[in-house]
């Protein structure tokens, strides 16, 4: 395999195709996935790796393969896992995300409300105050760690915001997130071994399941989500399975935290990589919503999700064995130009902006799509109403993580109207 | 002709005419209707394209994939279905959907 460092980047288009390694995180740390992934949809759809520091696995590349994954939910089951590694059987965390129907259904729906349009409506006038409140404090005409002062600054305050977690610690919430999702296995050995990963697992649940006990009957109205849970009588009573219980709250703190937040970061990136359409945008804020779609799918924050074969079963020409790992890879679907029309363009006017792969697709499609949504057209409605420029002042640092794509350090300058 | 009505949330109306070879969905966003998100095109795999069905003529049933997008929503009714999975065809009879409170 590769080992390739910064200016060292594979030649993807001389490498033998068996020797392309699709499992080292950091094609996204250095950015240099594009070739990879054009060359798989272009000459191996479907591709096998015999061997990665997860084991073997399947490359489903084409945004028409991936839709029809997603689809075949008895095929390609979620379950044992949607990520690359499988669970260690000490700790088999219940979330719906690894669950097929008709399981998955009954779950998923149990918890969908709290993100439901009708809530986000209550939270959105507190996550734009706070969104305000932290651009406020950002200063002029010096560069700053857009990543700190902002994304993770914001992404950590609207968590607390949903749970109603408790202020001073919230940093906590962001913390385990990143824990969570911090293997050294993904992470080209960057990472944390597995039992520390356990120990802040554990760390979390024991703190939630405190706040349980604090709320449960103290009459007071179902504003976050602990409350929201224990109002519904299919979820009244999760606290007494903690394993389904610390499930639901990892998926949230993960689904909503990564993902949005590197989002936030991307858009920086690309408003200044194409003037065009941070021009377009500052003439019309009607494209907000737009721009958020085209961010989303640019930045395609959770680069794939994992399928298991249920059965023997032949796919794109290829023969896929029971128990196989199909990794989807949204990141290259989201640059599939044989669907996406100029895929490397930033287009916020582009037909069928919302049709792009980062929530996934079919029963599993992001649970949280319209809160990340909100989140992300609230802070560009409020950055464009205060800076008059929004520049790098630096090269981004990216992170080093197989399922996460996102940034660690985005030096910025801005200035105010 | 086929005509379409849509109810919106609030209860306010509005009819059009339905172009044979184009789904609810494709109707709705051609004219304008809000409250129809369709964010994946028609291929039922996003579920933001939600509608109760008040009054039709005969359709055809739900696919299983049609089904289970259905099976996730916390509003589903009896009369759910997905608008991209209506299409219009010569001769049916007019139809009225109810719009849910939001897609998601």
């Amino acid at each position: 395999m590769n080992m390739p460092a910064v200016g060292n980047t594979p030649d993807y288009s001389a490498l033998p195709l068996s020797d392309l390694d699709i499992s080292d995180p950091r094609m996204f740390q250095f950015d240099y996935w594009h070739g990879l992934f054009a060359r798989l949809r272009a000459e191996a759809p479907v591709h096998f790796q015999p061997s990665s520091p997860a084991g073997p696995f399947w490359s489903v590349t084409r945004y028409e393969d991936i839709v029809a994954i997603e689809r075949n939910t008895e095929v390609f089951s979620s379950e044992p896992s949607i990520a690359i590694l499988d669970p260690e059987p000490d700790m088999i965390l219940k979330m719906f995300i690894a669950m097929d129907p008709p399981e998955h259904d009954d779950q998923r729906r149990a918890v969908h409300h709290v993100v439901a349009p009708r809530n986000l409506k209550e939270f959105e006038g507190l996550i734009r105050e706070r969104t305000a409140a932290v651009l406020d404090e950002l200063p002029e005409n010096e560069p700053f760690d857009w990543v700190t002062s902002v994304s993770r600054d914001l992404t950590t305050k609207m968590l607390a915001t949903l749970f109603d977690y408790p202020w001073a610690e919230r940093n906590n919430l962001t913390d385990w997130s990143d824990m969570f999702t911090n293997d050294e296995r993904i992470t080209a050995g960057e990472g944390v071994p597995r039992d520390v990963i356990v120990e802040h697992m554990t760390a979390c649940l024991q703190r939630f399941t405190e706040l349980w006990h604090e709320r449960k009957g103290d009459g007071k109205e179902a504003f976050d989500l602990i409350r929201m849970l224990q109002a519904d009588p299919n979820t009244a009573n999760m606290v007494d399975d903690p394993l389904t219980y610390m499930g639901n709250i990892m998926l949230l703190i993960v689904g909503g935290n990564d993902t949005t937040r590197n989002s936030m970061s991307g858009g920086v990136i690309f408003l200044n990589q194409f003037p065009d359409q941070m021009a377009k945008v500052r003439a019309n804020p009607d494209l907000i919503p737009a721009m958020v779609s085209e961010i989303i799918r640019f930045q395609t924050p959770l680069p794939h999700m994992r399928r298991t074969a249920t059965q023997d079963v032949s796919f794109g020409g290829q023969q896929i064995a029971k128990g196989d790992k199909v990794v989807l890879w949204y990141v290259s679907g989201n640059y599939d130009e044989s669907v996406i029309d100029r895929p490397n363009d930033f287009w916020i006017e582009r037909p069928n902006v919302r049709g792009h792969l980062s929530f996934g697709a079919g029963i599993h499609r992001c649970m949280g799509n319209r809160l990340a949504e909100m989140q992300l057209r609230i802070l560009w409605e409020e950055t464009l109403k205060r800076f008059r420029t929004i520049e790098l002042a630096g090269e981004p640092e990216r992170t080093c993580n197989l399922f996460i794509r996102g940034f660690t350090r985005l030096p910025v300058r801005v200035t105010r109207f | 002709m086929t005509v379409v009505t849509f109810v919106q949330h609030d209860g306010s109306e509005r009819m059009v005419d339905g172009d044979a070879g184009l789904s609810l969905m494709e109707t709705a966003l051609k004219h304008d209707v809000p409250g129809i998100d369709a964010d994946c095109g028609g291929g039922a795999i996003c579920g933001t394209c939600h509608c109760f069905v008040e009054a039709s003529g005969e359709l055809t049933a739900p696919d299983a994939q049609e089904t289970a997008m259905l099976g996730l929503r916390p509003d589903r009714a009896e009369n759910s279905r997905l608008a991209c999975q209506i299409v219009i065809s010569e001769g049916m009879a007019d139809i009225k959907v109810r719009l849910p409170e939001f897609q998601m």
